[in-house]
């Protein structure tokens, strides 16, 4: 035993050029970002504003970040990906089979976890505590060690890539593949240990949301006057609460006949390896809608605002809602309909799965009925909410069709199912992100984004998706199986020259979002959001400042209805001035910062890195660490602090004025408006 | 010889060449159609209330309090209700009728084969016959299949597109499968799970032929070539990827049984390192560093 574990100088791949390089950039591009940060002094801004945060909004936008760099890191998987598909024909391609089973294991991995996940969280992180008119969510400290951790799971996937290797199994490691005797190296372990660092993080936020939810809510606010996107953030994190232990189980038994030589998916000692597939999808399928419940309140919102109109069906969507968030548990053994199961339970889990498709048609119907006799005005969010439409449609009518378990026996593991989940989760979760980001940015920044480059942006991911997927289905059709490193069939090649060019349009809609971030923040001050409230929207969160103060709101709205705020602004517009006289301003106790998070985090991260090298004494350290991090935190005498009235009464009256000049402005505009009309 | 008149390849599960096929392709068309019926008008719907409720159009009749109608919930939750009877009936009569482990009706008894996937070739193994035959699946056409399949490595999914249903290759399990050709010709057939470096090359031609040509093949297969018992086989465990088909004239009775029972343990499983040698003199094509 040495002091390092198996970590050598092997580890590092100094003999291939491609991962060197990259791992090296990446390193001097960080090693350049910290430094410019130190150079200009910004360091002890960073730690007290954002890095021992707690206050929710900030931990969205923190989410979202994170979110955004690796949609950047799984997105230069993806074109490897799709440039060796399109290389690769009676060719060996770029990339070795062991590094292109890498990359496709890292795009999944990443995507869903650390793409996909951050992004909803994030959103919720910011919208629901303001939808619920409170002042943060329940556990403000946990909510802080939840993203470190989910940080800290994204840092170690990304040390892989200089520092041993990656899983080659797939974002999911089946057994036996995965096992000791087939994967000897470190690639599944970073995977497990990544997973099982940021799972716990994301378990957290489950309670974390899931008690806010059920327990702070503004006066007046009960289950049914909340917005839609708390509901289904409810639901969601409801799925994570019961879903993500499951994972970690399944995980936690990987690693157990990995490490210490137990046999619960060794075929050859007494174990089953079926046994994995079972569990992994009972976290796997919900973890779908945990996904994408949270994207279609994004929708409703979106889709009720930019129609002028309330929700239509609101107790229908609630119900459909949450039959999707019961029905998710009851589904899972439909990925593998080809592994011999009996014809009746395959036909139950069919017949279940299409079930999912009522409550998640009757959405689809009600957001249309949403614009049904509304004004309907094309707002970038709004065109990412069309967009989803149609290309959700079609991705749900194809999954019903995986769902028939005759005809998955001709689709399970062909391209066909892969361009599925990628028209869902690209139409459903991703367009959710974005239309959620355009929508709320100004909420959370205090200026709009630039339209022109967001609509750009919107039609190069819409048509790059199609010229991405719609070739992966017809592919698929013609029996090309997914992960294929190189292949001999000259049929597939023409589609799949085809969907790298469709890879390479999404690139384009990538960077008209990162000119339209570049152009917005230029030209912030001709974009402000003065009242708070840019799109005429209906929920609460329009009803504070942008970016709202830290406290939210100087007094905690008194609910009467659904649209709370919509109510607030049509009295106002009925009397010609604002509705809610100044309230009695009084000091606001707020959860004090804490390096917890963070610090936790650290230590995580050195544990995981050191479990993954069976570097022992430094397991224990780290261990120790974080156990110390947390009793320092529980040992803490002071844990908020009080915002003084004044300073409450200074930020609400410059909003209530702003409003007030606004409304002022809208009712002479009607007036003009009026007397035109005679 | 016998093999080398059929003509080109084909791979699509759109072209049946089969009563499994055939079947799968039927409900998979007819399942389109009945969603189609929903998602064009739906989609058309979407497009044209976008359009329609825009700002600049003067008739569009505005009805900002539209949020509730009893007769269109009642429409929005039985027409999507309707689709999942319809084709939920479909998925449980189709589930049961092509059930891979029944039986096929035929005039004709089945021919078992026994299938077992390796690091990274297949063997199938006709035991009635007495012969086996690597990375060739050469069969009759119009008799039922009756396919055992089991892996002697990690999991591997049988799939030749044209003949239908895909299934698991598990070690120390094995699945059943009933397949059948209904024309001659020559069907791809792959490997659909990830099993390692090999994997993109774990391919195979599966050769419908009718019975007296298939008879034919039999005899000369029998004539030649080596011999499979449990020596040979566990050759055949080492990695690699056999540069074309081969077959063995004779094979060792109950092999299949014993590699099921693992009393012949399975392979070393997939490694990227050292290239394997094939009994036959083949080669691993992709030969990687060592980690």
């Amino acid at each position: 035993m040495t002091l390092l574990g198996k970590l050598t100088w092997q580890a590092f791949p100094l003999d291939e050029p491609l991962p060197l390089f990259s791992g090296v950039a990446v390193f001097l591009i960080l090693i350049g970002i910290i430094l410019w940060i130190w150079r200009n002094g910004h360091i002890p801004y960073l730690w007290r504003e954002w890095i021992t945060s707690v206050d929710h909004k900030r931990i969205g936008i923190m989410y979202f970040m994170l979110g955004s760099v690796m949609l950047l890191r799984g997105f230069i998987d993806a074109i490897m990906l799709r440039t060796q598909q399109a290389m690769a024909f009676d060719a060996p391609g770029f990339l070795p089979p062991s590094h292109f089973d890498q990359v496709f294991s890292a795009h999944g991995t990443i995507m869903i976890f650390f793409v996909a996940m951050p992004f909803m969280i994030g959103l919720m992180n910011l919208i629901v505590p303001l939808q619920l008119g409170v002042r943060d969510v329940a556990f403000p400290t946990l909510n802080s060690v939840s993203f470190w951790l989910t940080a800290a799971g994204a840092l170690l996937v990304n040390l892989s890539l200089v520092v041993g290797q990656f899983d080659r199994t797939g974002w999911l490691p089946y057994p036996p593949l995965s096992e000791l005797r087939y994967s000897p190296g470190v690639g599944v372990d970073y995977y497990c240990w990544a997973i099982q660092i940021s799972g716990v993080g994301t378990l957290m936020t489950g309670i974390n949301f899931v008690t806010t939810i059920l327990k702070l809510r503004a006066p007046g606010m009960h289950y049914t006057r909340m917005p839609m996107f708390c509901w289904t953030a409810l639901a969601s994190n409801l799925l994570i609460v019961a879903a993500f232990p499951v994972l970690t189980a399944t995980l936690a038994m990987l690693l157990l006949d990995r490490y210490v030589g137990f046999h619960f998916f060794t075929d050859t000692a007494g174990g089953n390896s079926m046994l994995f597939m079972n569990l992994i999808w009972a976290w796997g399928h919900p973890e779908v809608y945990i996904l994408v419940l949270p994207a279609f309140g994004i929708f409703s919102e979106v889709v009720s605002t930019f129609s002028c109109k309330p929700l239509f069906g609101y107790r229908s969507m609630i119900y459909a809602t949450m039959a999707i968030c019961i029905i998710a548990f009851m589904v899972w053994l439909h990925h593998f309909f080809t592994m011999g199961a009996g014809a009746t339970v395959n036909s139950i889990f069919g017949i279940a799965s299409m079930i999912i498709a009522i409550p998640t048609g009757v959405k689809i119907f009600n957001w249309l009925f949403t614009m049904y006799g509304g004004t309907v005005r094309l707002c970038t969010p709004m065109l990412w909410a069309i967009g989803f439409m149609v290309s959700f449609t079609i991705g749900g009518m194809t999954g019903v069709l995986l769902a028939v378990p005759p005809a998955d026996f001709q689709l399970h593991n062909s391209l066909f199912l892969v361009a599925h989940f990628h028209n869902v989760i690209i139409a459903g979760v991703v367009f959710g992100a974005f239309a959620g980001y355009t929508y709320w940015f100004p909420k959370a920044f205090g200026f709009v984004l630039d339209e022109r480059l967001g609509k750009w942006a919107f039609w190069l991911w819409l048509i790059g998706l199609w010229v991405a997927w719609g070739p992966g289905y017809i592919v698929g059709l013609e029996g090309m199986t997914r992960r294929l490193q190189s292949y001999d069939v000259a049929e597939w090649h023409p589609w799949l020259l085809v969907m790298a060019g469709g890879v390479g349009i999404i690139l384009l809609g990538i960077l008209a979002q990162i000119a339209q971030i570049i152009v917005s923040v230029r030209t912030r001050d001709q974009r402000r959001d003065l009242t708070g409230d840019p799109w005429d929207g209906r929920n609460l969160e329009w009803a504070t400042s942008s970016p709202p103060p830290s406290f939210n709101f100087a007094a905690l709205p008194n609910v009467t209805d659904l649209e709370p705020y919509w109510d607030i602004k049509t009295r106002a517009r009925e009397i010609g001035e604002l509705a809610r006289p100044e309230p009695q301003y009084e000091p606001i106790p707020m959860p004090r910062n804490s390096p917890t998070g963070f610090v936790t985090a650290f230590f995580a991260t050195i544990t995981g890195f050191s479990l993954i090298w069976h570097i022992w004494w430094l397991v224990i350290l780290g261990l120790v660490g974080a156990y110390a991090t947390f009793v320092g935190f529980a040992w803490r005498d002071h844990d908020e602090v009080l915002i003084p009235a004044e300073e409450v009464a200074r930020l609400d009256r410059a909003n209530r004025a702003a409003r007030a000049t606004r409304l002022q402005e809208q009712m002479a505009e009607r007036e003009s408006q009026r007397e035109s009309g005679r | 010889m016998v093999l080398g008149e059929l003509g080109g390849c084909g791979r699509a599960q759109l072209q049946p060449a089969g009563p499994i096929s055939a079947a799968e392709r039927k409900i998979l068309f007819d399942s389109v159609v009945i969603m189609l019926a929903i998602v064009v008008p739906t989609i058309l719907a979407v497009l044209g209330v976008a359009w329609w409720y825009r700002p600049s159009n003067r008739r569009a009749r505005r009805q900002p309090d539209f949020v509730y109608s009893g007769r269109v919930e009642v429409v929005v939750w039985s027409i999507p209700a309707l689709v999942v009877i319809f084709l939920g009936g479909i998925a449980w009569i189709g589930s049961h009728d092509l059930d891979p482990a029944k039986p096929l009706r035929s005039h004709s008894p089945p021919l078992d084969i026994q299938v077992v996937s390796l690091d990274w070739k297949w063997l199938f193994i006709y035991p009635t016959l007495g012969i086996a035959s690597v990375n060739r699946l050469v069969v009759p056409t119009g008799v039922p299949l009756h396919l055992s399949l089991t892996s002697a490595s990690v999991w591997n999914v049988f799939w030749v597109p044209q003949l239908g249903t895909m299934i698991y290759c598990m070690s120390g399990m094995a699945d059943n499968l009933y397949l059948e050709a209904s024309h001659r010709g020559i069907f791809y057939g792959e490997s659909a799970m990830i099993d390692g470096n090999g994997f993109p090359d774990m391919h195979f031609n599966t050769h419908a032929l009718s019975q007296d040509r298939f008879d034919t093949w039999v005899r000369t297969t029998r004539g030649s070539g080596p011999v499979l018992d449990e020596q040979t086989y566990r050759g055949l465990l080492r990695q690699s990827v056999p540069p074309k088909p081969y077959t063995y004239r004779s094979v060792q009775p109950g092999l299949f049984a014993d590699i099921v029972m693992l009393k012949v343990p399975p392979g070393a499983g997939p490694r990227g390192g050292v290239p394997g040698v094939d009994p036959i003199g083949g080669r691993s094509v992709h030969p990687v560093a060592a980690p």
